[in-house]
């Protein structure tokens, strides 16, 4: 069950500056519950109260995971997850 | 088509097919020539509509000043009804904005105040709220919450989409204040029941989101999620290659934003034909290519074109 996650600039210092870290995990839940067991701290960056903080953002395969069911987004091998940073867009 | 001056033939914009990107005659694509408004953006619609809604509550006087944090079109739009009104217009702007659009600006007589790079809009947005308090007799139009923006795509947009495509089962469009999946998604829940609103939200490489720290990330004070069905991120080379795509085989020449929102229509389209559904996928044509030709996005191939757009803020 090995997922892909792409992690900000702003938090490889808890990753020793890799851009890409592999991890494990049945839900979007577990997978940061392991993040942070190989990488302590992450967790507490990107969760709040046992909610995704609000200025990030998590997709998995592309998708907002805000609307595929948030931390119990089921997850498969070969899937891909990215964090980023929530920004104002730009040209609009 | 006969109008009394150029701000009066807002909107009315074409719908047309996409007979060679559609995957079958059950599920259509259609794009929404948004390029077609007065300064060549759909901008034109909020920037127009939140001039209109401060003209009439008061807050806009003869000889007053605009301030706008923007990337560039509702700037654009802004400078030029500022110029033919008479008002004077400040944009706060990244510096990792195209040159085009500066120049545009300029040309209307809007002055432009740079914001770092590194903050892209996020840090713009910073700027012009102090900005702001340190000038209270400026107007800030603000179309991050302005409910103006919204309302322009609810009683303009969303209107004539429907009209133009009643059997629309999804709406397909760009993320960056919201007010155009907002508005014209609100105006399409209303009417169409069943129907899907999907925002395509550009995602910029390392650069742009470098500095920002997770505590001071910035939501449009006019998002709300309930509004949209899902949310897909669409990266700068995905992008790039669907505006070119939309170029060869439909003959659109379209600015980047486009490529994201036809990215996620695309997507969307693949998934109804595999399940054998209907589908009447409608997105936004934001802008025409053209302030976008110095940033090389259609020259080369698409690595070079993606080496080029590093840093920059294309949507």
């Amino acid at each position: 069950m090995a997922v892909q996650v792409s992690i900000p600039t702003i938090l490889r210092t808890y990753t020793n500056g890799a851009k890409r870290v592999e991890a494990t995990g049945g839900t979007l839940q577990e997978l940061i519950a392991n993040l942070d067991t190989d990488h302590p701290g992450l967790a507490e960056r990107l969760l709040e109260n046992g909610e995704l903080r609000r200025f990030v953002n998590v997709y998995l395969n592309d998708e907002d995971v805000r609307f595929t069911g948030g931390l119990t987004t089921p997850l498969s091998d070969g899937d891909a997850v990215t964090v980023l940073p929530a920004v104002a867009g730009g040209r609009k | 088509m006969r109008y009394d001056s150029l701000l009066d033939s807002l909107g009315h914009t074409p719908l047309v097919g996409l007979p060679r990107l559609s995957p079958s005659p059950e599920v259509r694509i259609w794009a929404k020539l948004e390029d077609r408004n007065p300064t060549g953006s759909i901008k034109d619609r909020p920037a127009f509509a939140m001039i209109a809604a401060a003209e009439a509550d008061g807050s806009l006087r003869p000889g007053a000043t605009i301030l706008e944090p923007t990337s560039g079109n509702t700037g654009i739009a802004l400078a030029m009804v500022a110029k033919l009104k008479g008002y004077k217009l400040i944009c706060v702007m990244p510096e990792n904005t195209s040159e085009e659009r500066r120049q545009l600006l300029r040309m209307w007589g809007a002055e432009i105040i740079g914001s770092p790079a590194a903050g892209g809009s996020n840090e713009a947005v910073r700027r012009a709220k102090l900005l702001a308090a340190e000038h209270p007799d400026w107007v800030m139009l603000y179309q991050y919450g302005n409910p103006g923006n919204a309302g322009a795509h609810y009683s303009g947009t969303g209107p004539e989409i429907l009209e133009d495509l009643p059997t629309i089962t999804h709406f397909v469009a760009g993320l960056g204040t919201t007010g155009t999946l907002m508005g014209i998604g609100r105006y399409l829940r209303e009417k169409v029941p069943g129907i899907q609103i999907v925002a395509a939200e550009p995602r910029y490489d390392d650069l742009i989101y470098g500095l920002r720290n997770l505590d001071e990330g910035f939501v449009p004070e006019l998002y709300d999620a309930e509004v949209l069905t899902t949310r897909y991120s669409v990266g700068s080379a995905e992008a790039l290659r669907r505006t070119r795509q939309l170029l060869d085989q439909e003959g659109i020449f379209a600015g980047i934003s486009t490529g994201c929102a036809l990215h996620a229509a695309l997507g969307i389209a693949t998934k109804a034909q595999k399940a054998g559904e209907r589908a009447d996928i409608a997105f936004v044509v934001a802008d025409g290519g053209w302030k976008y030709l110095s940033t090389g996005a259609y020259e080369g191939t698409l690595d070079e074109a993606e080496d080029r757009l590093e840093g920059q803020l294309w949507a």
